[in-house]
């Protein structure tokens, strides 16, 4: 990718940056730093945006962001280890998940490992509700097989700690979402097995709420899914 | 083929606008009346319907006089079904029905979100975009997806027009020459200088704005704080959160273009902050002029063509308003015919 001047704005105790992804708020970078391959966030600041409003905002994301990967990684949930914040400029270094996105593999593993990934991001899911936590971008592009097989969660930038079942439920629509509109053909049987993996750590009841809930929030309309 | 003519009443508000559009998009004709409430008050939904019911008849002959045609010569009569204040939605409703069985035409009920959306399309020729509607009774992010427009993101409370409405009249600016604060308010903001921290929410897409409201009122009755710095910061921080979603969704659907449009897409420095946000995303903003921007009949109109091209018609005895009408209940299957033959 080419990097405009604008864009190139780290630090300099970062070796060979390579942007790997650009979201809507954040820059996100391959990088080496003092030996160790990481990944590094940038949130960038916004022109439109009042500079001391802006400097909250993202501050404040920084925080929030760290915060979440940290209980997450408490509550038995695999996530990314936050190496260092840099406050000053919204930087979060975090270790680099060495492996592959499970939106790229998941059609093409045995029958077994995808419901055994299926049914462990379903394990995670419910972990980190139970923690009081909404991941809010809960995609197949999230999620990474590491070698030796195990599975991360990534990217929590628009998480937030929360009680409200509709939060829960909207982390299930976008996995299902995910699964509907990319692994179309293995829908069900995936989808099926992140509920018994979501329901062994929450019990059945929680299951029922938060399933009841995730149809109302569809009968609303707001999130398509195609079958 | 023949062109078709449709006569759209609209009636969800303060406003009651009749439009006369033909089915190549043309504008033949178009009047409109707004209910003026008492100053530093908002809109009283019996009081703006008899309004409308006063003004109708006028409204209705001024824009057939200014088409140059007579009630026989149109094809369909399209109005506001909602959402809407029911009272305002049952009078425009009543004028439909009494056309389209007096003059034995087809009837056809509009979204009215959907027609703001339609005639934005219309008059600034974008094609697919991600659209911002901001006015008083609505904020929301919208996007064509599969046959329908989808809510991307809105407001779980207060509307950002109705955080801004409700602070000017508490504090008390008015605006000489006009019913709403929104252009005093706006001048009064332009001299603020500090900014103070005031609640910033955004949740995912969506956002509040009771809170932003609720903190801006109790620094002003606090004191400390100008009320030009007040003005200037609740502006500041109330805006910044609807461009914070509206670049999100362009970065989410990779849309190439955003569509502004409701009353408050007068406002400037929205345009100002939306145009600097597209850049970053080499993507175009089109903003919809105030007249088309405002409620008016000329949306409904237009949007009662498309509906009518692809079927879809109403029996007058099926044609209940619908106040909460949500936008992903209508279906808008004339966006695809439409692409298919440019």
């Amino acid at each position: 990718m080419n990097l405009s001047p604008e864009t190139r704005r780290l630090p300099n105790s970062f070796e060979n940056p390579r942007l790997i992804y650009v979201g809507a708020e954040a820059e996100v970078y391959r990088a080496r730093w003092y030996g160790l391959e990481v990944v590094v966030k940038h949130r960038i600041p916004k022109p439109y945006r009042v500079t001391e409003l802006d400097r909250e905002i993202r501050l404040r994301r920084t925080v929030r962001e760290a915060k979440v990967l940290h209980h997450s990684k408490r509550n038995g949930v695999p996530a990314p280890t936050v190496y260092f914040l840099d406050l000053e400029n919204s930087i979060i270094v975090m270790s680099y998940i060495r492996g592959v996105r499970v939106r790229d593999l998941l059609d093409k593993v045995s029958p077994e490992e995808r419901l055994r990934i299926c049914r462990l991001v379903g394990v995670y899911t419910a972990r980190l509700h139970k923690a009081g936590i909404q991941h809010g971008d809960l995609t197949t592009s999230n999620m990474i097989r590491a070698e030796g097989g195990r599975i991360f969660l990534v990217d929590f930038g628009l998480s937030v700690f929360t009680s409200d079942v509709e939060d829960m439920a909207v982390d299930i629509i976008l996995f299902k979402r995910a699964l509907a509109s990319t692994h179309y053909k293995l829908f069900q049987e995936c989808f099926d097995a992140f509920l018994r993996g979501y329901a062994s750590v929450s019990g059945e009841e929680s299951l029922k709420n938060v399933l009841a809930k995730v149809e109302e929030v569809e009968r609303r309309g707001r999130y398509v899914v195609r079958g | 083929m023949k062109k078709l003519l449709c006569l759209g009443i609209e009636g969800t508000a303060h406003t009651f606008g009749v439009g006369v559009v033909s089915s190549d998009g043309e504008i033949l004709g178009e009047a409109k009346s707004s209910y003026i409430p008492p100053s530093g008050r908002g809109i009283h939904p019996r009081e703006a319907s008899q309004h409308h019911s006063r003004v109708a008849a006028k409204v209705l002959r001024e824009a057939l006089d200014k088409a140059r045609v007579e009630p026989k010569d149109i094809d369909v009569i399209a109005f506001s079904q909602g959402p809407g204040l029911g009272p305002c939605l049952r009078t425009a409703a009543t004028v439909a029905r009494a056309l389209a069985v007096y003059l034995d035409k087809p009837l056809v009920g509009v979204n009215h979100l959907v027609a703001h959306i339609e005639v934005g399309k219309l008059i600034t020729g974008a094609e697919d975009p991600l659209i911002l509607i901001l006015s008083g009774g609505t904020t929301q992010l919208l996007g064509y997806e599969d046959g329908r427009y989808r809510v991307f993101g809105e407001t779980l409370d207060i509307t950002l027009a109705n955080c801004i409405d409700v602070f000017a009249r508490e504090v008390g600016i008015v605006d000489p020459e006009s019913p709403w604060p929104g252009p005093a308010f706006d001048k009064v903001a332009e001299k603020g200088r500090n900014y103070i921290p005031l609640p910033y929410t955004v949740k995912g897409m969506d956002l509040q704005f009771s809170g932003l409201l609720t903190a801006a009122l109790r620094k002003f009755r606090e004191g400390g704080a100008s009320l030009e710095d007040l003005c200037y910061s609740l502006q500041e921080t109330g805006l910044a959160m609807v461009v914070e979603v509206a670049e999100r969704g362009l970065a989410q659907t990779g849309k190439r273009e955003l569509l502004l449009t409701g009353g408050f897409a007068r406002n400037k420095r929205i345009r100002e902050m939306l145009e600097s946000m597209v850049r970053l995303h080499d993507a175009t903003l089109h903003v919809v002029p105030p007249r088309y921007a405002t409620d008016n009949g000329v949306m409904i109109a237009w949007t009662g063509v498309l509906a009518y091209e692809s079927g879809l018609t109403l029996k007058v005895e099926e044609s209940f308003v619908r106040p909460k009408w949500r936008v992903e209940e209508v279906e808008a299957p004339w966006v695809l015919n439409r692409r298919k033959t440019p």
